[in-house]
């Protein structure tokens, strides 16, 4: 059987992707290039357009712009059959009326390989995602994680050039979605394989991807390594999303070289200038719970202790400053409701974007989205 | 409603619990444990619709069918099987059913599987194929009288445009009835069918294409063996319509020939012979071909996977 596009590739380069649905814009302008060996996380909230750049890549949604290239072959114009790309999906998608062993089978019976091969190969993968005692069962008989399993093994038996995943473990319960977790970045590694792998959660994003992709409305915002998105997200979007839970709206008072001075209500602030502000700027000032801490130092805050809930080695905190801004923040020490603590950040630690004109930080947005109740 | 026996006590005095559930509450728990609650009375009223106005006329007529006016009890049963103007009445519907259930569900499937899916008028499209079941078989019949008939519009046009020398004989034979059965029949098909391929998780189709299956490969593979139980069924139900046929026969058909089916067998000995004894063991034979033809139809259906044919497990 033809294959259209290479094997392998040295790298996979999205230019200009877009896609619309009648008059909404799913996906806007996407431009990425993914190295052989990469995995590459598409993360952002629903409806931000990550699940539809994965289907414009395995071909199942066609392009409304732009183009698909590997190396030097355009690819987005082949049918989703000749790419020769694996994909696991949300809802595992397993052929009900197949066995386990039959569902990994297909793609190499697709090919047209000679029987011993298939049944090598099938067997090769079903060990390695080590399913062998329930290779014979039909997919009804076997628990979410291993459904998961068994189409991870359809996908990667055929070693693609490049495997999709979209919202692999969504549906898994916490416990096995850590060991899936390490699991697919384990197959990842020793498989050589390059990942584009769609995620709404960015713990997943950041422990799994080794460069991340953050969407919103169908618009990049930030690409690159879990560590730069981490520590320096470009906007209080990207922020949001990679747990900046305390994002005050505020007045930019003075910004001198890339320190800003900000009133957010009564409090006054001093933090890091992230992209272009200005004094008399609206700006959205940005700090991780991680990164307030209680006690004496720069940027006091007086706020009495709220709600306190128990995460083991830390508590997780919810103070109320004297203007009534709400406060988040992690420490170690113990803390109750009714305590009166002053709060304190490293400037260098705070950031402070500029406010986009049309979007504030509403309740919705500003909390991110828990793993277990984003998508159901 | 719940009840708290420990807090009712101490403020009310205890009532027995028989006042209040009219009966022992463990035997109602037991019972209602499988399944059994005063609910299930709801349930009377179609029981005693399906006794009245099925099974007691059902078994009336099959007791008819063993009193014959003269002869055994197996009379009238040995009178049908002797002579082939009767006999041969099983196959002349078998004839007509069996093919035309089974083009109807050939031909639902292409049709509702390309109209998978949202597409700029599919309601039109449906309703289109779908009218023909709303227009009951006599007006079909009728219609066919009209266009197909001698002097029929498609007759004339073939005279016309000197395609035929004479009429074409396409009505008061086989192929009337043939016809009239298609045409009332596909949209039950096209109908079931596509509702049993709407169950089919698309993301299946998605996943047979990632994994190199062209568009015959995913039909074959993965939609077809999830939609043969359906299929089955529909088949099934389609051909007892047709195998009841009736006025069609009569209408566009050549009722005392090639299309004397057993529905005309039993009116004739009923109404023209009032041979009721006769009558009644023909429709016992109706009831006895549908029922091997459906169970050998289920036998094989058994054979098939009918678990879920959804993308979760």
């Amino acid at each position: 059987m033809a294959i259209s596009i290479p094997r392998q590739f040295s790298e996979l380069r999205l230019a200009g992707v877009g896609r619309r649905f009648g008059t909404t814009t799913a996906l806007s302008d996407l431009d990425l290039t993914i190295r052989s060996g990469e995995f590459v996380a598409l993360l952002g909230p629903s409806g931000c357009g990550k699940s539809t750049a994965l289907n414009c890549l395995a071909g199942l949604l066609p392009l409304s712009s732009g183009a698909i290239w590997a190396d030097a072959t355009r690819i987005d114009t082949v049918p989703p059959e000749r790419r020769g790309f694996g994909m696991v999906f949300q809802n595992y998608a397993l052929f009900p009326h197949l066995s386990a062993r039959r569902n990994v089978a297909f793609g190499l019976q697709m090919r047209r390989l000679p029987k011993a091969e298939v049944r090598r190969r099938t067997d090769a993968a079903i060990r390695l995602v080590q399913l062998d005692e329930h290779a014979d069962k039909l997919p009804a008989q076997l628990s979410g994680g291993q459904q998961q399993r068994i189409a991870i093994a359809r996908a990667i038996v055929l070693e693609p050039a490049l495997v999709l995943m979209d919202e692999p473990l969504s549906n898994l319960d916490a416990k096995l979605r850590l060991e899936m977790r390490t699991e697919i970045r384990r197959l990842h590694q020793s498989l050589g394989l390059t990942t584009v792998y769609v995620t709404h959660d960015q713990e997943e994003a950041l422990s799994l991807a080794d460069r991340l992709v953050v969407l919103r409305n169908g618009r990049v915002q930030q690409v690159g390594t879990p560590e730069e998105l981490h520590t320096q997200p470009v906007n209080w979007h990207v922020a949001d999303f990679m747990g900046y839970r305390n994002l005050l709206p505020g007045t930019a008072v003075s910004v001198t070289a890339g320190r800003a001075e900000v009133t957010c209500g009564g409090l006054r602030l001093a933090g890091a200038a992230v992209g272009p502000v200005g004094a008399g700027d609206d700006v959205i000032v940005g700090v991780r719970p991680d990164d307030l801490g209680v006690g004496a130092g720069p940027n006091p805050v007086a706020a009495v202790v709220e709600v306190v809930e128990y995460r083991g080695n830390d508590v997780a905190v919810e103070a109320r400053a004297g203007d009534g801004t709400a406060l988040h923040l992690r420490t170690a020490e113990r803390l109750a409701p009714g305590d009166e603590v002053t709060l304190t950040s490293d400037p260098a630690r705070l950031l402070v974007f500029p406010a986009d004109p049309d979007a504030a930080p509403s309740e919705s947005d500003s909390a991110p989205a828990a793993p277990a109740e984003a998508r159901s | 409603m719940t009840r708290h026996p420990g807090m009712t006590r101490t403020l009310i005095p205890p009532e027995p619990a028989v006042d209040r559930t009219g009966g022992d509450p463990g035997l109602r728990h037991r019972l209602a444990e499988r399944g059994v609650d005063a609910r299930l009375l709801l349930l009377v009223p179609a029981l005693l619709f399906f006794v009245l106005l099925f099974l007691y006329p059902f078994l009336y007529g099959l007791g008819l069918s063993f009193q014959p006016a003269h002869g055994g009890r197996l009379e009238s049963y040995r009178q049908f099987f002797a002579d082939p103007y009767q006999r041969d009445t099983i196959w002349t519907t078998l004839k007509i059913s069996l093919p035309a259930a089974l083009l109807n569900v050939l031909a639902a499937v292409p049709i509702a599987y390309r109209m998978r899916g949202r597409f700029r008028g599919k309601r039109l499209l449906t309703i289109l194929l779908v009218v023909p079941i709303t227009l009951g078989t006599v007006l079909t019949a009728e219609g066919l009288l009209n266009y197909l008939g001698p002097t029929g519009w498609l007759n004339r046009i073939l005279l016309k445009l000197h395609l035929a020398d004479q009429p074409v004989q396409l009505i008061h034979n086989y192929g009337g009835v043939f016809f009239s059965l298609v045409v009332t029949g596909f949209p039950f098909a096209f109908l079931l069918v596509q509702s049993y391929l709407s169950g089919i998780d698309s993301t299946l189709d998605s996943a047979a294409s990632t994994l190199g299956a062209g568009a015959w490969q995913r039909f074959r593979r993965v939609t077809l063996p999830l939609l043969a139980p359906g299929l089955a069924t529909t088949f099934c139900l389609t051909f007892v319509l047709a195998f009841s046929v009736f006025p069609s026969a009569v209408l566009v058909g050549n009722p005392a020939g090639s299309t004397r089916v057993l529905s005309i067998a039993a009116y004739q000995a009923a109404y023209e012979q009032y041979d009721y004894s006769m009558a009644s063991a023909i429709a016992m034979v109706m009831a006895v071909v549908e029922l091997v033809v459906i169970g050998l139809v289920l036998l094989w259906r058994g054979t098939l996977y009918t678990g879920s044919s959804g993308g979760k497990g």
